[in-house]
């Protein structure tokens, strides 16, 4: 046997992977040296409780940079205050790409704040990378290539319990309290696909309030007055209280389904009483860090690790911090995957290729998965129920 | 009859000529500075003055009202606010193009403002800033109202494309670029208003509404209709502030109810004191001040932003108590005496 032309070939192969790594291809923001990132925060006004989101992002990066960083390169988080303005978003999105020269922007938050900038990233060509909103319309890779979510969409939260009352409740009656604007109407448009040619019949009241209302008293006694024996709440947290309350004190006992935006046991369920909540069936996608269930984990043993070496003053009972861990874990991930070729779109493409990726803060059984059509990262949750202390997971992983 | 008695109250254009030379010499400097700067700054810079040209309209409104007429007003953002949602209406559901949706905006604010002065006249001080800040409060929440949703787009408020440069300039074979064209439009419309609020405070309207501020009574007796001026004021100063939104809308290119909340309207009030109260110049300094301060406060620290910028403006109020434009005034007053 002839050995010459296998070497021939392997010696071939070796060369042409190694002219293929050689091959460094930079847009701005990238260099040997640094990754330069941009982000905008509302580190001030009415919802900076979010700016802890983008400090823990850049104490992970802290981290990481510690530790050598991403393929050789340093990662250069750059965060604006935006005080969750939109005008002030554009300013400092626009200062980040044009004056800043970040490679793109990540985790940029809040709906209307990413709405302002949503064109003009897509016009740039500069990736706006897992934007924090659970707004459905940041999957739309046909249109903005250059726009995408992360965390659980509202329309695909509402299909998991759709389909876990499809499961347990096939004759449900069901009533409906949401909040007249696109986060609302989204649940309600996820919520109905999911229930199929079925949501004509089960559904037997919808009933809608206005941000202004000062109370949702009156909805939820024609809820009840409806018959409806299942419930799905779709209110932000203010109203969610109100509707728990109201409901158990005029005796209406239905299977309470709750939104995961108001799902906090302080802000929520405390104030309308936690005996009065027990029972309500609600939705997770990461590692809660006050859950029971995870004080053993190792995954929650190393995020408290980081959290007290880089991030000292972060509360370690506020689930953000795991989510901003969790976030830029992502985000390291694709990083890692351009390898040499930092190009912008080198970015979204590797980003668009995730099959399965698994960070270790995300509950079991949760993973994320994108492709060229399908900008949605995680579109899994699993449910739980409140026990009149804490949240309780039970049942499987639902959603893709 | 009355306007020659109180003309002394305002300083007389021009006290001596070398006085008049000098400021004509620096507006004039001045002026070729803000044509230069699209030249040699970046875009993103130039998005930046175009929103302080903004504001510095917005703060000349203000001024107007709180400044010369005393008339203290906690919801200037609200007006603001209705001049951005009428550009964008227009530009949007009606396809008007960006430059003729200022006077548009403009007339419509007039109007909200003068009807809003009427029953608040019967309002003083104190009474006044709270009718005015139930205002700014309930205006984010008014445009997400979903009987107007149709027009205003909700809580995902409206996007509005960007102004292009005139195609007669392009085909010059002019090399200006969409922010470029924005500033010098921006440029032009602040320039036509200041020009405007400097002849109407230094005339008979003007004296009038100084003459209310200082004595109600007196300027009652002299014969000027308070009633009239005090409306009046509070239009026109709500027609600068809705010209001054629609300026900003165009700019940032998108609308959205919380683009408008409170803070606005307070930001609003921090410039025209920074500034200089009852001073035509003092508005370009306020719209520099809220432009630039939180940036620098931001740059400062994360931690706590709204500190810095509280500390930067205590030593602004302590150090030049009758505002920038009062210090500047100042120490050209000290240069020219011997």
């Amino acid at each position: 046997m002839n050995r010459k032309p296998l070497f021939v070939a392997a010696l071939l192969a070796a060369a042409l992977s190694s002219s293929v790594l050689a091959q460094k291809k930079y847009d701005p923001g990238a260099s040997d040296a640094e990754i330069r990132i941009g982000n905008t925060n509302p580190y001030s006004g009415p919802a900076s409780a979010y700016g802890t989101i983008a400090k823990s992002i850049a104490a992970y990066f802290k981290m990481l940079n510690d530790r050598g960083g991403i393929n050789g390169r340093k990662v250069n988080f750059i965060s604006y205050d935006d005080s969750y303005s939109p005008p002030k978003t554009v300013e400092m999105v626009r200062k980040l790409v044009e004056q800043d020269n970040v490679l793109f922007v990540f985790q940029t938050l809040g709906t209307p704040s990413n709405t302002a900038i949503h064109k003009y990233m897509n016009l740039q060509k500069v990736p706006q990378m897992h934007v924090a909103t659970g707004a459905t319309k940041w999957n739309d890779p046909k249109n903005f290539p250059w726009t995408m979510g992360w965390q659980p969409n509202y329309q695909s939260e509402a299909r998991a319990y759709a389909a876990h009352i499809l499961k347990t409740k096939p004759d449900a009656k069901i009533g409906l309290l949401f909040q007249n604007d696109d986060y609302g109407k989204d649940y309600l448009k996820g919520f109905k696909d999911g229930l199929g040619d079925k949501a004509r019949a089960m559904i037997v009241a919808e009933v809608s309030y206005e941000v202004t209302d000062p109370t949702v008293d009156s909805q939820i006694v024609q809820l009840q007055a409806s018959g409806a024996n299942v419930f799905f709440n779709i209110t932000t947290p203010k109203f969610a209280a109100q509707a728990i309350r109201k409901a158990y004190d005029i005796g209406w006992k239905p299977v309470h389904y709750l939104n995961n935006v108001s799902n906090s046991v302080g802000s929520v369920l405390t104030p309308a009483g936690v005996e009065k909540a027990v029972g309500i069936i609600s939705s997770a996608y990461i590692k809660d860090a006050t859950d029971q269930r995870w004080a053993n984990d190792a995954a929650i043993g190393q995020w408290r690790q980081f959290m007290n070496k880089y991030y000292p003053d972060g509360n370690q009972a506020d689930v953000f911090n795991v989510y901003g861990y969790t976030v830029a874990a992502t985000l390291q991930e694709v990083l890692k995957r351009c390898g040499d070729n930092l190009t912008r779109e080198n970015v979204m493409k590797q980003a668009a290729s995730m099959k399965g990726f698994r960070v270790d803060t995300l509950l079991p059984g949760i993973s994320i998965t994108t492709s060229a059509d399908d900008y949605a990262p995680i579109e899994s949750v699993q449910l739980e129920r409140f026990n009149g202390k804490q949240w309780e997971l039970f049942g499987e992983v639902l959603g893709k | 009859m009355s306007a020659p008695r109180i003309e002394w109250v305002v300083p007389a254009a021009g006290a001596t000529d070398r006085h008049a030379i000098w400021k004509k010499a620096g507006a004039i400097g001045l002026l070729a500075l803000a044509c230069a700067l699209p030249w040699v700054s970046s875009d993103y810079s130039l998005f930046q003055y175009s929103q302080v040209y903004s504001y510095a309209i917005a703060l000349l409104g203000l001024n107007i009202l709180t400044g010369y007429n005393g008339q203290i007003s906690l919801g200037h953002g609200a007006f603001y606010a209705i001049g951005a949602y009428t550009a964008a209406i227009l530009m949007d559901k009606l396809g008007a193009p960006y430059w003729a949706t200022l006077p548009a905006a403009g007339a419509v604010c007039l109007v909200a403002g003068f009807l809003f002065g009427l029953p608040a006249l019967r309002l003083e001080g104190l009474y006044l800033a709270l009718a005015t800040f139930a205002l700014g409060v309930s205006m984010p929440q008014l445009l997400k109202y979903h009987h107007l949703e149709a027009w205003t787009g909700g809580v995902q408020g409206i996007v509005i494309a960007k102004p292009e440069p005139p195609a007669v300039l392009t085909n010059a074979g002019l090399p200006i670029n969409a922010d470029q064209w924005l500033y010098f439009f921006a440029l032009a419309v602040t320039i036509l208003m200041f020009a405007l609020g400097r002849n109407l405070m230094r005339g008979r309207v003007g004296r009038a509404l100084i003459a209310i501020r200082d004595h109600a009574i007196a300027a009652e007796a002299m014969g000027v209709n308070n009633a009239l001026y005090k409306s009046l004021a509070f239009g026109v100063s709500a027609m600068y502030t809705g010209i001054a939104g629609a300026l900003g809308a165009i700019a940032v290119q998108y609308v959205a109810p919380d683009s408008f909340n409170i803070f606005l309207s307070l930001v609003f009030l921090v410039g025209i004191v920074v500034g200089g109260l009852a001073s035509i110049s003092g508005a370009l300094y306020g719209a520099l001040f809220i432009q630039f301060v939180p940036n620098i406060a931001d740059d400062i620290s994360k931690a706590a932003p709204w500190a810095i910028f509280g500390v930067i403006m205590i030593a602004f109020v302590y150090l030049m108590p009758t505002g920038v434009a009062g210090a500047v005034r100042l120490l050209l007053a000290r240069r020219k005496s011997p």
